[in-house]
């Protein structure tokens, strides 16, 4: 019995039947990790020790008959973005190199009162920003799938951990595109909910209107097991959505039969690989099989969305970090002439490259004589995107799209081209702009044996039928039995 | 030229703290003081991850100020970020707001110099209070964030003011309106209200504004005062030596009485202010603002107009009272069983008045209940005491707490009003005072008083004076017959 093989649900009825331990399953995870973390470097910071301990706890507990949450002795890792109360929380910066919250992120609370073991803080790219993981101030995380090429980014270090059974699970966000693009470059399924599902209390901030936490997981139903977990209004986080959330396991299994799933052309335009095309419109057949129907619709507005995105989310940042400042907390210069010299020099030993592009870029679109041109403008393209994913939704429930230009690339290979490594975000920040749930999976190989992403785009809150569409894909795919090379 | 060929033009934007017990975007306390960084948690010093969490009760203060100084109330209103560095703003941006404001197009109607005159609120907005530095030699600066977030609004003039003298009545009737509606203690000393004043100078006929200068931060009304009349000779002087005013901002320095500049136009921040992606607008529906503006008593100078018209007091007592809404809703609660009201307002003013101190006034602290000011001056209209012997009983209420017509009662201090009793003490006082009966009968009018003054020592004061008044006339006139 490979236990670190199992999805989180299989592990829960062994759990259950009392067939394992959660000490089993956290010392399988533990070995795992010693064997392949050092080729991989998906974690920043490992909480091994206190992870055994918790599961000791937990299986005491259960000894005891004691009532358990829904992800007791589950083993997971989450991006070092989330605050932790008494564990570093970096961000993957210099900046917050020593940073220890005081406080829990909600999510944290969330899974800590189900159950879930932590396992570390995973790697991601500088603040979030990034497409590659090149940007992590520590290290840079391989694909586990090619030890040469990137995991993808921002929440790398969060898919490549459960493509190289790292975690059971983990927790990524998601701005742009910082959870499904690297799904899509690991073979694993991501998911960004709707915004204001998950609370953002105790997530770091990027570009507060577009994040949103969401899971990485080994399979569909284990999503709907996670969400279940993370979802839910929560009073500290003003964005948050005030609602009854439904739980997302129960009809996962549904039929699929009339669904409408549309192929918007702009997504299958000649900026993306050819062999990503094929697979996903593979996809849209079989679900035709499975009886769907499918019909190819136009998304003007697609093209608009990119430089909107990142003339929104830089803006936000550039407000969003201005507070590391070496005043407070966080890295602060040695040497400084007065208070100016003070935020220049601490800023700019702390901040990598990326990051201060952006906050300049942001910076620029916010000042005064250009916020009508720059920032007001992207506004009003945002709302065009939301009106228009709303028209496509009136006549269909999913929108079918590759989740991605190109598979996983070489480290190195964009690093040094910017707008390059932009348009990686091409397929994924539209959701993001309206504020929509989607989810990408795995559909394929390319030729170089890389896993190739399908996204499935739904409404605001209703990620069940996401979740029904993706389960039902998934028990009928046909796949090439490949795994990754760690 | 002389200074009198100069108008001075004068806005200003006036911070008020709001009277919440919690901040505005988390629970931490908003009392003052306390040991430095004390009131504050992850939220209002800004960690890494927090988000705001606005305060209900910041929303329904800031549209009741705004009900109270007539502004308009914008049913979709939102909060936008003022980005700057600096170390007591742990965020780096205050949260305040930019094009839509809670409250706007408002007036406050102002008296100076028997002159009425209207000052338009041109806006009223919500935003949270920085934290504090202090600088102690040899260890640099240090920062207390208590103050990160405690609510404030700040309510934005139309350059209407005239004067110094203008500003100063505005402030006071201001601090008023604020205490009348319940919004905010107005402390000057705790910084709960202070103001920034933009200030320019034209000749007088001249229609188009001036360059103005800005005085940031004046936390007492005669602060302002001094620094509106020493700022506008500056800047006359300037314009008279041929020279421009520099648009900047400027300082008030107390202990030199000058403006000192801060900074320059070129110098100023570009605080590039856009909508905060962490808070969702606020939504105040027609219903909810009526049902505040329901909550809100009485103003000032409606009260006033009431006592004039309606209690017969004069409109200046009446403005003495409604100065303070604690002393005003004493005075109507003391007058409901009296028919003569000014008799009332009499007693505030001048007893009431001379034993307090402005803070006391502020809060109507009277030892004693409406009712025993109702009662006392009942005894006196109905006759049972006179004014004189009402102002011992005053004494005594305020010193015991004791009801008025239990002290009457235990000191016998009734007022004699029997005719015959009277009678007799009259001859007594005739008989041994000739002098002054023939002085008074020689048409020295005032000698009456002596005579009166020997009956109400003979009656230890309880002498009904106006009938020993008569009865004096009365006894002298026959003989003289």
């Amino acid at each position: 019995m490979d236990l670190i093989k199992m999805t989180a649900h299989e592990l829960k009825d062994k759990l259950e039947s009392k067939e394992i331990s959660s000490v089993d399953i956290t010392k399988s995870y533990i070995d795992r990790i010693d064997k392949v973390e050092s080729s991989v470097n998906a974690y920043i910071t490992l909480t091994t020790t206190q992870a055994l301990a918790r599961a000791e706890e937990i299986d005491d507990k259960r000894a005891k008959g004691e009532t358990l949450g829904s992800l007791a002795g589950i083993t997971i890792g989450i991006k070092d973005n989330m605050c932790t109360k008494g564990i570093k929380t970096t961000c993957a910066s210099k900046m917050l190199e020593d940073f220890v919250p005081p406080y829990n992120a909600t999510v944290i609370d969330k899974l800590n009162n189900e159950g879930a073991v932590l396992l570390g803080k995973l790697n991601m790219d500088e603040f979030a920003m990034g497409s590659s993981n090149e940007n992590s101030y520590f290290h840079k995380t391989m694909n586990p799938w090619d030890l040469t090429r990137v995991p993808g980014g921002s929440s790398g270090g969060s898919a490549a951990a459960v493509a190289a059974n790292e975690a059971v699970f983990t927790l990524g966000s998601d701005t742009g595109g910082s959870i499904r693009q690297p799904a899509h470059y690991c073979g694993v399924v991501g998911m960004k909910p709707t915004y204001g599902t998950v609370s953002r209390y105790g997530l770091v901030a990027f570009a507060s209107s577009l994040d949103q936490i969401g899971p990485l997981t080994k399979d569909v139903e284990d999503m709907a097991l996670v969400l279940n977990a993370i979802t839910g209004y929560d009073k500290l986080d003003s964005s948050s959505y005030n609602k009854k959330y439904e739980d997302f396991s129960e009809n996962l299994k549904k039929d699929i039969k009339g669904k409408k799933v549309a192929l918007p052309k702009e997504y299958f335009s000649d900026g993306i690989q050819p062999e990503i095309k094929e697979k996903v419109i593979d996809v849209a057949k079989k679900l035709e099989e499975l009886g769907a129907i499918v019909e190819e619709v136009s998304m003007n507005m697609t093209d608009l969305a990119l430089p909107a995105y990142y003339l929104i989310s830089s803006a936000e940042a550039s407000s969003n970090l201005a507070r590391y400042d070496g005043v407070k907390y966080g890295y602060r210069a040695k040497n400084y002439d007065n208070l100016v010299d003070l935020y220049k020099q601490t800023r700019d030993e702390g901040f990598g490259k990326e990051v201060k592009r952006r906050i300049m870029l942001g910076t620029y679109a916010l000042s005064s004589g250009y916020y009508d041109a720059y920032y007001k403008k992207a506004q009003q393209v945002r709302t065009l995107i939301k009106n228009e994913f709303d028209k496509v939704f009136e006549k269909y429930d999913i929108i079918l799209t590759p989740t991605g230009p190109s598979t996983a690339f070489k480290i190195g290979e964009k690093i040094n081209n910017p707008i390059e490594m932009y348009m990686n975000d091409i397929c994924t920040v539209p959701i993001n702009i309206a504020g929509v749930p989607a989810l990408s999976m795995n559909c394929g190989f390319d030729s170089n044996n890389m896993p190739i992403g399908v996204q499935f785009i739904s409404k605001a809150f209703n990620e069940s039928t996401i979740l029904q569409m993706a389960y039902a894909y998934e028990q009928n795919r046909d796949l090439p039995n490949i795994t990754p090379q760690i | 030229m002389s200074y009198s060929d100069y108008e001075v033009v004068i806005g200003l934007e006036v911070h008020s703290e709001l009277k919440t017990k919690t901040k505005i975007f988390c629970s931490c306390t908003t009392e003052f003081g306390g040991e430095p960084n004390t009131h504050c948690c992850p939220i209002c010093t800004g960690m890494p991850g927090t988000l705001p969490k606005l305060n209900e009760k910041v929303v329904e203060y800031a549209i009741k100020a705004g009900l109270a100084m007539d502004c308009n109330i914008n049913e979709f209103s939102k909060q936008d970020r003022k980005n700057y560095f600096y170390p007591d703003l742990p965020k780096a941006y205050q949260v305040s707001q930019y094009d839509l404001p809670l409250c706007y197009e408002g007036e406050i109607e102002i008296e100076v110099n028997g002159e009425m005159k209207k000052i338009r609120i041109n806006r009223i907005h919500i935003e949270e209070d920085a934290g504090k530095l202090i600088h102690e030699s040899g260890e640099g600066s240090i920062v207390d964030y208590n103050r990160c977030g405690v609510p404030l609004i700040e309510i934005v003039t139309e350059p209407d003011f005239r004067s110094s003298e203008d500003v100063r009545v505005f402030l006071e009737k201001l601090r008023t309106i604020l205490l009348y509606a319940d919004v905010s203690d107005c402390k000057m000393n705790e910084g709960s209200l202070r103001c920034d004043v933009n200030l320019s100078i034209r000749k007088k006929g001249e229609t188009e504004l001036g360059t103005r200068t800005e005085m940031k931060n004046m936390n007492s009304f005669n602060y302002a005062v001094k620094a509106i009349q020493y700022e506008a000779k500056r800047q006359i002087k300037v314009i008279e030596n041929g020279d421009k005013v520099i648009q900047e901002t400027r300082r008030w320095d107390e202990s030199k009485g000058i403006t000192v500049s801060m900074r320059s136009k070129e110098e100023a921040h570009d605080y590039r202010y856009f909508p905060e992606p962490d808070l969702m607008p606020i939504i105040t529906s027609k219903e909810r603002i009526e049902e505040i503006r329901s909550s809100l008593p009485e103003m000032p100078d409606s009260r006033v107009r009431r006592y004039v018209d309606e209690y017969k007091i004069t409109e200046y007592d009446a403005r003495l009272i409604a100065a303070s809404r604690n002393m005003a809703d004493y005075f109507e609660k003391a007058v409901i069983d009296v028919k003569n009201k000014k008799a009332v307002a009499n007693w505030i003013i001048t007893e009431i008045y001379s034993r307090l101190d402005e803070e006391q006034k502020e809060q109507a602290k009277i030892p004693f209940e409406p009712a025993v000011l109702t009662e006392l001056v009942n005894l006196i209209e109905d006759g049972t005491i006179s004014n004189s012997i009402g102002k011992k009983v005053f004494a005594e209420c305020w010193e015991t707490g004791k009801r008025p017509g239990e002290i009457v009662e235990e000191k016998g201090l009734k007022q004699i009003s029997d005719d015959g009793q009277l009678q007799s003490l009259v001859k007594e006082v005739i008989d041994a005072n000739p002098k002054a009966v023939n002085d008074y009968l020689s048409g020295k009018q005032a000698a009456i008083g002596a005579l009166v003054g020997q009956m109400m020592k003979a009656t230890k004061g309880k002498a009904n004076p106006k009938m020993v008044n008569e009865l004096l006339r009365e006894a002298i006139g026959k003989l003289n017959n």
